[in-house]
């Protein structure tokens, strides 16, 4: 809901008139809500006590956008000063929703929405030094970009140091998805490969299970930069599992590329045309062999909402109203590190 | 690994117990492998894998001794071990001079194995003899031959004029064991007394040494030389130092290259045979590698189409015979093994049962078929026998030691194919490999090779009398006419083979020699695209009319795939008469009943530029032309390297390649090999490569009614199911074949597809065609729903038919790290109990392991490693048979056999007992200096 009133600006007043004031005009007397405004910078800052609300009054120019979200489900990580670039999309995307209509674009808010690309994963489990990153490779417009090479590196044994050969990156390709997560970089060593080991495995056997894994690659690597490593603490248990997770419906079901798969159907099903038709998915087998294509639909839905789709983007829209929900919401504010390392959503 | 088949990579020695019979090959690699009768064979391996300079067999034991090349000298022996023999190494030793000596003062030369069976006599570099004990290698050091105490006995003035330099040859008494002769390289020869050391008689030829052999009695010896002359010494009692009794240039008066072996054998009728090896005139026939064998007015320069590495004579070893009476020539040349009969008029050669030269011309394919019909083979047999008359019919001559193997459970093919468009049907159901029939397409085709071009066309009058032996020619003249596939259909007696330029010959097998007109037909592959032009080779041409066949497999049919590419694919169904053909273009069916084209299927995806322009054939072409080069060098006889130089020259290369492999691998190791890391794309090149055609009669469309099928499958991927219409039999010239497609199916990880197989009702594969025809298999069962498997480089996935869901799959590529490069179905059976058999996948990766994978549920069974994933030539050239063995060759010239299965297994079990000693040694001893060829 959209409210314009005007304010006096020699004469703004408490900061509780003025919450009481939103209260009346939004008509929510008894809802709990955090008030932000837009500064200068574009970046959202909090209103939420005389001070900053003065502030904000002073630097209105001549509008003073003003962003209210319900307290339970607020964005507290929304706030801040020094992720200016994500969050000015975050904020053109939710302030001004006219813009993108006006661009056929879907509604940002839901994680359904977005294309993951990349993520940390089983952050709980690893060790500090390691970081497992999942790399989502859809279709064939950006390539993985990356490129390995044989090397060694000191392992601790009962018997002291000891030189092990091991596998690096050797290159990113600018532009390439590797790239642009951030989360992989020259000299990191390949520890594991979608769960599988890579030591004692030879460069070109690790590069064919890379290839082999390429629609859903999954590497374990001790970053040669270990001073951006993940420090654990509660908030983090499970919730970067939670976020590989989540899983986006197809807006055109029928065509494969878009279709993302659980955990265990990880890599994108095979094709069939038959009589020179339609390409279709080629469906799992049931159990038993009859009526098949009855069950495999049947399956098809029951796969989809094992995995969290929603099948309708109707809905999402519906379910989005006041809040933002973002893939990276759920990560722990602390680890500023890791959101330096530039853009890890993209449409 | 049970047995090598063929011929052994890179020999390097030979030797030969005429008490024993049998003989030894030594290798650059180290390896000694020893053959006696068809069937008895051992192979040992130095540690040191140095190359194996000179092979001696200890007289009258099973104990020989090998010289490398790093100088160590080996002992090994033949002993027995549950029930059969077994080749051991049992001591080494190398050879100490003094402290602060130079190595060549015990660099050995040559080696004398002593009748006595107690010592060895080792010449050396620096002209003095050690003595060793056997089998100790305990150096009697009192009993060294100095070469100062031999100048000792010599005139002053020949000494001052030269000295001894190093031993080139030692060779005991024939009569006498405490005597034996010594002849230096500088042409010193003497004949020294163990006993009293002295020197009894001393012989002062002038010319540069290289060999000797004493005559039988012991009266004579003979001498060859570096100039080409060979010189007849008297040895008696009254004359201390004769001069020479005759000298002779057998190929003068122009300079001659070295005689560096001769042999002087004498017969019942009086004339010796002579023969010697080189020899040849130096300028005009320097390059040739020969033997000579004179006897009496005839004359006769085998020429061979490698070096020669050594040779021996089998002749009479029984001690009391009075002549030596050759019957057969032993030649070991560098690619192959010539034995040439000595008694049967022409000395035609005798067809070895084993150490076949596989790759007389190169293998470019290999095809098995297990469990051949007698009559099959049996017609085979018939029509390779009618091409094999020029062969001597003597017994094989080298006959030691007995086979107790079982005999092989079945009788199993081996086709080969050749860069020069033959086709090599070979016995494999045994420990020999052995050839049954040579099928050449060549006549099919118009070539650039002319017909008259064989170096063989020597008028009666020519000379050197030359007469080309042996069959190696690794020169082919038009690269086109290589093989590329082939497909035997055993029951019906049916054969298609495909070739480089796009070639598919279907033929048939028939008895008797005919005449006849090969239907040609043309397959454009590329027919809806435009735009596009072939830079690869041309097709081949044909001959028009009638063209005349020998008797065996005979083509009738020709279809030339247009592009003119490899063909990479190839199936043939027997039964429906069709025959099926994949190049990196497409595919097409042939109907080779009507002999019409059923239907083509263009793969090529738009942009793949690389596979239409065929750049596979433009390196192909530049081989060609570097083939062609060496050819020219070959003709223009240009003077070949003296042996001893020559290899001496070969080993510098090696060293300096060896170094400078070194260099480049530091090089590597300073900046690492980098991987790409990128997934498949459709766009990339050769995605249209048909790798596999299938037939199968299948639910395709509908689960109540099957119908035979085509399958496909591609490099990028895509596998394409065809619906057959094939007319009954009794309209089936009047109705056309009809084909349909019914599916595409494509995977989305997008690798190549490596093999297609459909699963019956009860998960057993659909048997061969006319399989159940000849009551060899049961029925496939139609009533349950079939399966197909689709096995590409990374995944093994299993669909239902006819509605294509997916079933099961097996990762392999993702879980391992290994791709997939050969697969087939091996049926295992138990050794315990006849009644258990079950089928596996059986698959080599690219890693060189082989795993078995049960059907139908893709469960891992079992790992082997067994191909060095280094050796890519060798799991390329991998072929498993049916029952759970298989091929795959471990230099050009050797197929390794491997078994999987515990109850098809061929491997060589035999025994050599040691004939029973006689008392009279000394009269035996002919036998030690039987192998006494020193090679530097």
């Amino acid at each position: 809901e959209f409210r314009r009133f005007s304010l006096e600006r020699s004469k703004p007043g408490k900061f509780e008139e003025f919450y009481g004031l939103l209260q009346h005009v939004h008509k929510i007397p008894n809802v709990d809500v955090l008030v932000g405004y837009t500064d200068i910078h574009g970046d959202l800052l909090p209103i939420n006590n005389d001070d900053n609300y003065h502030k904000a009054v002073s630097t209105a120019n001549p509008l003073l956008r003003i962003f209210i979200q319900r307290k339970e489900d607020a964005d507290y990580s929304a706030f801040g000063t020094d992720t200016m670039t994500r969050k000015k999309n975050v904020l053109s995307n939710v302030l001004r929703p006219d813009n993108h209509k006006k661009k056929q674009h879907i509604v940002i808010s839901m994680p359904q929405d977005f294309r993951p690309v990349s993520s940390i994963i089983d952050v709980d489990i690893l060790p500090e030094t390691h970081r497992r990153v999942r790399l989502y490779k859809y279709g064939t417009d950006k390539p993985l970009g990356f490129y390995i090479r044989d090397g060694s590196s000191v392992r601790v044994t009962p018997h002291g140091l000891e030189k092990v050969p091991g596998i690096f990156i050797s290159r990113l390709v600018p532009g390439g998805l590797a790239q642009s997560t951030g989360l992989l970089a020259v000299n990191d060593e390949v520890l594991e490969v979608n769960g599988i080991e890579v030591s004692g495995k030879s460069l070109d056997q690790v590069t064919d299970m890379m290839i082999a894994n390429s629609r859903n690659l999954i590497i374990t690597v001790r970053p040669a930069n270990q001073r951006n490593n993940v420090v654990r603490n509660s908030r983090t248990s499970g919730s970067s599992g939670q976020s590989t997770e989540s899983s986006l419906p197809s807006s055109t079901p029928n065509i494969v590329a878009n279709f993302l798969q659980g955990e265990e159907e990880s890599d994108e099903e095979d094709i069939i045309i038959e009589d020179s038709g339609e390409p279709q998915q080629i469906p799992k087998a049931a159990p038993t062999s009859e009526s098949l294509e009855s069950l495999t639909q049947i399956e098809l839905l029951h796969e989809s909402r094992q995995n969290g789709f929603l099948p309708s983007s109707e809905m999402n829209l519906n379910h989005s109203a006041g809040s933002i929900s973002m893939e990276y919401e759920v990560q722990d504010p602390d680890h500023k590190s890791l959101e330096e390392d530039g853009t890890i959503i993209t449409l | 690994q049970t047995v090598e088949h063929g011929f052994p990579h890179q020999p390097s020695a030979l030797g030969y117990s005429p008490f024993l019979h049998l003989m030894a090959i030594g290798t650059r690699s180290g390896a000694i492998k020893l053959y006696g009768a068809p069937g008895v064979e051992f192979m040992g391996l130095h540690e040191e894998n140095n190359t194996v300079m000179q092979i001696h067999f200890i007289p009258d034991q099973c104990q020989l001794v090998t010289l490398l090349d790093d100088n160590s000298l080996h002992l090994w022996s033949l002993k027995q071990h549950s029930g059969a023999s077994e080749l051991r190494e049992e001591h080494r030793f190398t050879l100490k001079g003094p402290p602060g000596s130079p190595p060549s003062a015990t660099q050995v030369t040559a080696v004398l194995p002593h009748s006595s069976r107690e010592v060895l006599y080792l010449g050396t570099e620096s002209g003095n003899i050690f003595v060793v004990e056997l089998p100790s290698f305990r150096v009697l050091e009192d009993r060294t031959i100095t070469s100062e105490a031999v100048l000792h006995w010599v005139p002053e003035d020949y000494c001052n004029r030269r000295s001894c330099e190093l031993v080139e040859a030692l060779r005991e008494h024939p009569k006498n064991p405490d005597q034996i002769l010594i002849g230096y390289s500088r042409g010193l020869i003497v004949l020294w007394d163990l006993q009293n050391n002295k020197v009894t008689h001393h012989f002062l030829g002038s010319q540069q040494l290289e060999n000797l052999y004493w005559q039988r009695d012991g009266s004579k010896f003979i001498s060859c030389h570096y100039d080409g002359s060979y010189t007849q010494w008297p040895v008696s009692s009254d004359n201390r130092h004769p001069e020479p009794l005759e000298n002779f240039v057998p190929y003068g008066p122009f300079p001659c290259k070295a005689i560096s072996k001769i042999y002087w054998q004498t017969t019942k009728n009086g004339l010796p045979y002579i023969i010697f090896q080189g020899g040849m005139p130096r300028a005009s026939y320097g390059d040739r590698h020969s033997i000579s064998v004179v006897h009496g007015s005839q004359q006769t320069a085998f020429d061979f189409t490698s070096r020669v590495i050594d040779f021996f004579i089998i002749f009479s070893s029984e001690p009391t015979a009075e002549f030596d009476d050759p019957s057969a020539m032993v030649v070991l040349a560098e690619e192959e093994l010539v034995v040439i009969d000595l008694k049967t008029a022409g000395w035609p050669a005798v067809h070895p049962p084993y150490l076949a030269s596989l790759h007389c011309s190169a293998i470019t394919c290999s095809h098995h078929v297990s469990n051949i019909p007698l009559k099959l083979w049996e017609r085979i047999i018939s029509a390779g026998s009618k091409q094999n008359i020029h062969y001597s019919n003597m017994p094989w001559p080298i006959d030691g030691g007995t086979n107790i193997a079982p005999d092989p459970p079945q009788r199993d093919l081996l086709l080969t194919g050749h860069e020069d468009g033959t086709v090599r049907f070979w016995d494999a159901s045994g420990v020999c490999l052995h050839l049954l029939y040579k099928l050449s397409t060549v006549r099919v085709f118009l070539t650039d090779a002319d017909p008259n071009d064989n170096m063989n066309t020597l008028g009666e009058d020519e000379w050197p009398p030359l007469r080309k032996v042996g069959t190696f020619d690794p020169y082919s003249d038009d690269p086109r006419l290589g093989i590329q596939k082939i497909y035997l259909c055993k029951y019906s007696g049916y054969l298609a083979v495909a070739g480089t330029a796009g070639q598919v010959l279907v033929m048939e097998l028939n008895d008797e020699d005919a005449e006849h007109v090969v239907d040609h037909a043309e397959a454009d592959l590329l027919q809806d695209q435009e735009g596009y032009r072939w830079k690869g080779h041309e097709k081949l041409k044909t001959r028009d009319g009638p063209v005349r066949f020998e008797a065996g497999f005979q083509p009738f049919v020709l279809v030339q795939c247009q592009p003119p590419a490899v063909v990479t694919s190839l199936a043939l169904h027997s039964e429906w008469k069709l025959v099926a053909f994949g190049t990196s273009h497409g595919f097409g069916l042939f109907d080779h009943q009507q002999k019409r084209l059923v239907f083509v299927k263009c793969t090529l995806h738009p942009s793949d530029q690389l596979a239409l322009e065929g750049p596979l054939s433009r390196v192909k072409s530049l081989k060609k032309s570097l083939r062609q080069s060496f050819r020219r060098i070959r003709r223009s006889r240009v003077s070949s390297r003296k042996r001893r130089g020559g290899s001496g020259n070969a080993s510098e290369v090696q060293e300096a390649n060896a170094k400078f492999d070194q260099d480049t691998l530091q090089e590597m190791e300073l900046a690492p090999v980098q991987r790409k890391i990128e997934a498949r794309s459709a766009e990339d090149s050769f995605t249209g490569f048909v790798r596999t055609l299938y037939f199968a009669d299948t639910f395709l469309r509908d689960s109540s009614r099957h119908c035979p099928s085509l399958w496909a499958g591609t490099n990028g991927g895509t596998v394409y199911a065809f619906c057959l219409r094939v007319p009954p039999a009794e309209r089936r010239m009047d109705e056309p074949v009809r084909a349909e497609q019914a599916k595409e199916i494509q995977l989305m990880h997008r690798a190549p597809v490596v093999g297609i197989l459909v699963l019956d009702g009860r998960s057993n594969p659909l048997p061969e065609p006319l399989e159940v025809a000849h009551d060899l298999s049961k029925s496939p069962d139609m009533q349950g729903s079939h399966q197909l498997l689709v096995v590409s480089e990374e995944q093994f996935k299993v669909f239902t038919l006819p509605k294509v869901s997916s079933k099961l799959k097996l990762k392999l590529t993702a879980l391992e790290g290994c791709r997939v490069r050969k697969v087939t179905v091996a049926n295992f059976g138990s050794c315990k109990t006849d009644d258990y058999s079950e089928n596996d996948l059986t698959v080599l990766t690219n890693l060189g392991d082989i795993q078995i994978i049960s059907l139908p549920f893709l469960k891992l069974q079992i790992r082997y490693p067994c191909i060095r994933k280094e050796d890519v030539s060798g799991i390329a050239s991998c072929v498993f048979t049916k029952y759970g063995q298989g091929f795959y060759l471990i230099s050009p010239s050797e197929f390794e056999r491997f078994s999987l299965s515990t109850k098809w297994l061929v491997e060589p079990r035999c025994i050599v007992d040691i004939p029973e000693v006689t008392s009279n040694n000394h009269v035996h001893n002919k036998s030690g200096m039987e192998n006494a060829i020193r090679k530097s």
